[in-house]
């Protein structure tokens, strides 16, 4: 296998959700390339989350085509015992009549797992995000970032190839929300999947992502712009970091990119 | 505001209120206040109850009305709310019967004994076919509304984790979500169906309802409260049985 191959990818895609002329995406074209973690960042309402599920297979695109080793359509996953993507909501999204375990296990289910199996990699998924104290709680016994890591858990419990996450952490408290953001990056670094992280935080964006995406304007919305991102250049303090946060605004904005990236990287942009 | 009572309070209040009642019921009678005639004293019912056991009446009654109840309850739960779930599930489907189950629905159970008796006679299938169309609608209705209000976020989440066709919907989805709403259906049908017992059994099918129409007859009034008691009974031990049911299965509530 090379080196680096597009896990998914989107072509010209356009959506309007009745069918007709009312797009509310047009023109998407975006690459996903294997253990890339690319945020997708846009205003809200502008259809991030729909590109998500175009992504996910939810949602069908009007035009365009949808493509890359995790997307293709025969992505047969009966036998295989893992789904190829896997989706983390905004809202947890947890099954009230089930504990924390069964929660994680939902994402097993159908994959021609025995129950040990299914019970063993629940518990490991659990495991990577610090919960297996709690699985046989019910989930609303949990607070939100809690049951957000429940919700993160039944998505690595696939071992996916992509994992999309609509705006996660959006509905935590800023704190939670922090201690969050770092475990997922500890454990993107870990196990090196692709991510699609859609959010309308400049900042979360720049810290976790290794590309940011923008969405913006319409309807219908477009791509108005990327930037790529080093670790070294994570520092919320850095003058790097606040370049890129004020580029980000103008592309969200709809503006022409004012420029401004480091000398040194300005040739790939 | 309702002030608040303990549990235990809460039921010597429900005995003083029984024992007030029967108290006053055999009073009233004694001081002549009510005609004997028309209303048992509650002293009686004891002898009347031991008369219908030694007789053996009671005991086979009980099981003749059991015999209907339960297998009407079967029939009427499963198909009213098999339907009520897919009229939910399926917009067609619920199209489809609109019409058909506003036509139906205002007929009540009673309505059916002529159909009952022309069909499947003076007998079980005519009893239990009476009780069973009481129970249907409860069921039906409970069943439709309960997945009508299913969130339909949890579809997404089906469908995203391999779980989008009508199976996967129906079991990982619908039936556990909407399980408060049909246990509460098949709990009132529970009711229902003691109900309906009566009405299946009054064109003379064996059982408790029969049992009251003949005592009826004769002016047994003692009989007849005999057995009213007797329905209660039954009524309050299947719902007592069933609390356990709903609570196993309900358990993740708060």
């Amino acid at each position: 296998m090379s080196a680096k191959h597009s896990v998914a990818s989107l072509d010209n895609v356009g959506l309007s959700h009745d069918g007709g002329a009312n797009f509310v995406l047009r023109n998407v074209s975006l690459t996903l390339e294997q253990g890339e973690f690319v945020a997708l960042l846009g205003p809200s309402g502008v259809g991030k989350s729909t590109l998500l599920r175009v992504f996910m297979g939810l949602m069908q695109p009007t035009e365009g085509t949808v493509g890359g080793s995790a997307c293709t359509t025969d992505a047969e996953e009966t036998g295989t015992k893992r789904r190829r993507r896997a989706l983390v909501f905004q809202d947890a999204r947890l099954m009230p009549w089930r504990s924390v375990l069964k929660n994680v296990e939902f994402g097993l289910e159908g994959l021609g797992l025995t129950r040990e199996e299914k019970r063993t990699r629940a518990m490991d998924a659990l495991k990577l995000v610090g919960l297996e104290e709690a699985a046989d709680r019910w989930p609303r016994r949990m607070s939100g970032g809690q049951r957000q890591r429940v919700g993160v858990a039944r998505a690595f419990t696939v071992n996916p190839d992509l994992l999309l996450m609509d705006e996660p952490f959006g509905a935590l408290d800023p704190i939670t929300r922090s201690s969050l953001q770092e475990e997922l990056q500890r454990i993107w670094q870990q196990t090196h999947k692709t991510v699609l992280f859609v959010t309308h935080d400049i900042e979360e964006a720049l810290r976790l992502a290794t590309r940011v995406v923008v969405l913006a304007g319409g309807p219908p919305a477009g791509i108005t712009g990327e930037i790529a991102i080093t670790m070294d250049e994570r520092n919320p303090e850095s003058t790097v970091f606040r370049t890129y946060a004020a580029r980000l605004r103008a592309m969200i904005a709809g503006e022409k990119d004012p420029g401004g990236a480091p000398y040194w990287r300005s040739a790939e942009i | 505001m309702r002030d608040k009572v303990s549990f235990s309070t809460k039921w010597a209040l429900g005995l003083i209120g029984l024992i007030v009642f029967f108290g006053g019921w055999e009073a009233a009678i004694r001081t002549g206040l009510l005609p004997s005639g028309m209303v048992p004293a509650p002293s009686s019912l004891g002898p009347a109850w031991l008369d219908e056991v030694r007789g053996g009446f009671w005991q086979q009654a009980i099981l003749d009305s059991l015999h209907h109840y339960l297998l009407g309850l079967l029939i009427g739960s499963v198909l009213g709310a098999g339907l009520g779930i897919l009229c939910g599930m399926v917009a067609v489907v619920d199209g489809l019967l609109e019409g058909i189950v506003r036509l139906l629905r205002p007929v009540p159970g009673l309505a059916w004994v002529p159909f009952a008796i022309l069909w499947f006679g003076l007998n079980t299938s005519g009893a239990t076919f009476v009780i069973a169309i009481s129970v249907f609608w409860i069921n039906f209705y409970a069943a439709h509304s309960a997945v009508r209000g299913v969130d339909p976020e949890l579809y997404e989440l089906a469908a995203a984790f391999g779980h989008g066709g009508f199976f996967g919907r129906l079991f990982k989805v619908v039936l556990p979500a909407a399980s408060p709403g049909l246990m509460s259906g098949l709990r009132t049908g529970l009711g229902q169906g003691w109900m309906s017992v009566v009405a299946a059994e009054l064109f003379g099918v064996p059982g408790i309802g029969a049992r009251m129409m003949q005592a009826s007859s004769l002016l047994a009034t003692d009989v007849v409260v005999v057995y009213m008691l007797t329905m209660a009974l039954l009524y309050a031990v299947t719902d007592f049985l069933f609390g356990f049911v709903r609570k196993r299965v309900l358990r993740w509530q708060p």
